[in-house]
């Protein structure tokens, strides 16, 4: 039985410097979350994107609560280029470590096993391995000879934060086809998942919805936050909304621009939460 | 039949590459979320009757994938993606890709999203068609700054597949895995081996014949502009309004 916790509450159950996994923007990101992290004043946050960061991470970065960045890639789509992650990346204040997409999962996967190590095809030849010392290329020891292959360390999240459609009243949730928070779930130290609504019953009894489910154990506490997605899609509960990061995307092209968005779409929206 | 769009030529020119009777079969064919018109060219198949299984990673209804993005990786790991499309900020002669940036490492001058998969998909579909449409010296370069994915390996190496080749907004070439070295395939119209060289940052050889690359005909245009646009309004609105002037499109996007 698990009773929702306040979105404010939950953002201040983050500390400061932890690892915080993340889905993408075609992935249920929690980007209600994201703004509550920023209203309280997160600071040197190591966000990973699970494989890649989307509106979300760029939001964090942009207010300063990142320290440092794992992914494959920070993007917001169709309305291009990552406006403060880029900035940050040219003014040399963020740390990023860049990655390969089934890297992040694979990495993922060990800590889900309890194994140290996985191995992982490809990547020999690329820079981005060139730039990971924690990432080893051995010898497969299951051939005559030769055949390297790289090896990647077990990584486990203090955090994954995520927002799924809904939760059941025993504390399972609800997340469709996106398994990959599953993964993130599984893999991470403590999964704080914001939702549209609870609702009474139980997924796992109901053979349809099972399959789609994460099992209460992986899951740390519960928010209801309405439209928490967005402006990201949620499967097939609300489309994507162009409108609002391609006004996001204008506006974070400078310091003061972002900082007038902030106040706006991340501050103004407590004050108005608390009228 | 009105004119034809460049979009459009890219497309059937990209359809008839994965169809050559050289390459590996095409059975299943994954596209990434950026690539309205090699999408466009899968489906163009598909719809002309040829049985490809098309994996679009971003669909949001009907999404292929239910274990989640890694699903596609696991898939490619296996062997069990024929093709897939990649792109880069810089390309260069020996078919490398930049995805992660200019400058130092990772990015210091012009930063780009980053690598995605490209990587580790690269190395493990069957073989890769890069896409590209702008053709100029700034992405088409000697030397990339950066590797997000190599375009060949060292021998010992294990890799199922390498760049098959290169659409670019003037040509096509093709790719030579055993030499790490681009031919000039076919220019498309109004372009010549010269005003290609002078676009191109990178050495390539010429074969004495360089044709045309051809028109789509009348009936690949009709499925273009009809079917093949039908299937693609949901993730490409933009490019379904600006390319086949569907402008109704925005309707499901504004929901």
């Amino acid at each position: 039985m698990t009773t929702p916790i306040s979105l404010e509450a939950m953002a201040a159950s983050v500390p400061d410097g932890a690892l915080v996994a993340l889905p993408p923007d075609n992935s249920l990101p929690s980007v209600a979350l994201a703004k509550a992290l920023v209203r309280r004043g997160a600071r040197g946050l190591r966000l990973l994107g699970v494989p890649v960061a989307g509106f979300a991470a760029d939001l964090l970065i942009g207010a300063g609560c990142v320290a440092e960045i794992e992914t494959s890639a920070v993007s917001l789509g169709e309305a291009g280029f990552a406006p403060r992650f880029s900035a940050a990346v040219r003014a040399g204040t963020l740390v990023v470590r860049d990655c390969t997409c089934p890297a992040v999962h694979t990495m993922l996967q060990a800590a889900e096993k309890g194994v140290p190590f996985m191995p992982l095809r490809g990547l020999i030849g690329s820079d981005i391995l060139a730039h990971r010392p924690d990432w080893k290329v051995s010898d497969n020891p299951y051939a005559a000879g030769g055949d390297p292959i790289v090896l990647l360390p077990a990584l486990q999240p203090d955090v994954a934060i995520f927002h799924a459609v809904m939760a059941d009243a025993e504390g399972n949730v609800w997340l469709g086809r996106r398994r990959e928070c599953a993964t993130i779930a599984h893999a991470s130290k403590r999964a704080l998942v914001t939702v549209e609504r609870v609702v009474p019953g139980n997924f796992l009894e109901d053979e349809r919805l099972a399959p789609g489910t994460i099992n209460a154990t992986y899951v740390t506490d519960i928010a209801i936050a309405e439209r928490g997605a967005h402006p990201v899609a949620l499967l097939d509960e609300y489309g994507f909304d162009a409108g609002y990061v391609a006004d996001y995307a204008r506006m974070a092209k400078t310091e003061a621009g972002f900082a007038a968005w902030l106040a706006r779409e991340v501050f103004g929206q407590r004050a108005a939460a608390a009228e | 039949m009105s004119g034809i769009k460049p979009e459009e030529r890219l497309a059937a020119a990209l359809a008839r590459l994965i169809l050559a009777p050289d390459a590996p079969p095409a059975r299943h064919i994954a596209v990434g979320a950026a690539s309205p018109i090699p999408a466009a060219a899968c489906w163009l198949l598909r719809k002309a009757g040829h049985p490809v299984r098309l994996s679009l990673l971003h669909r949001r209804s009907g999404n292929p994938f239910t274990e989640g993005t890694r699903e596609l990786f696991d898939l490619t790991g296996q062997g069990r993606i024929d093709l897939f499309f990649l792109g880069g900020g810089q390309i260069d002669g020996q078919a490398n890709l930049n995805l992660v940036g200019t400058g130092a490492w990772p990015g210091r001058d012009v930063r780009f999203p980053g690598s995605f998969g490209s990587a580790f998909m690269y190395a493990m579909a069957h073989r890769t068609i890069l896409f590209r449409e702008e053709h100029s010296p700034r992405v088409l370069v000697e030397r990339v700054d950066n590797i997000s994915a190599a375009g060949v390996n060292a021998p010992g190496v294990y890799r199922r597949g390498h760049a098959q080749a290169l659409v670019t907004g003037k040509c096509v070439f093709r790719f030579h895995p055993d030499r790490a070295r681009f031919s000039l395939l076919s220019r498309h119209p109004g372009e010549t081996v010269e005003s290609i060289r002078a676009a191109t940052g990178f050495g390539f050889d010429i074969p004495d014949a360089v044709p045309e690359t051809p028109d789509p005909t009348p009936a690949e245009l009709a499925l273009l502009r009809g079917p093949v646009c039908d299937e693609m309004l949901e993730t490409y609105p933009e490019f379904c309004a600006r390319v086949f002037g569907r402008s109704e499109a925005r309707a499901p996007a504004a929901e």
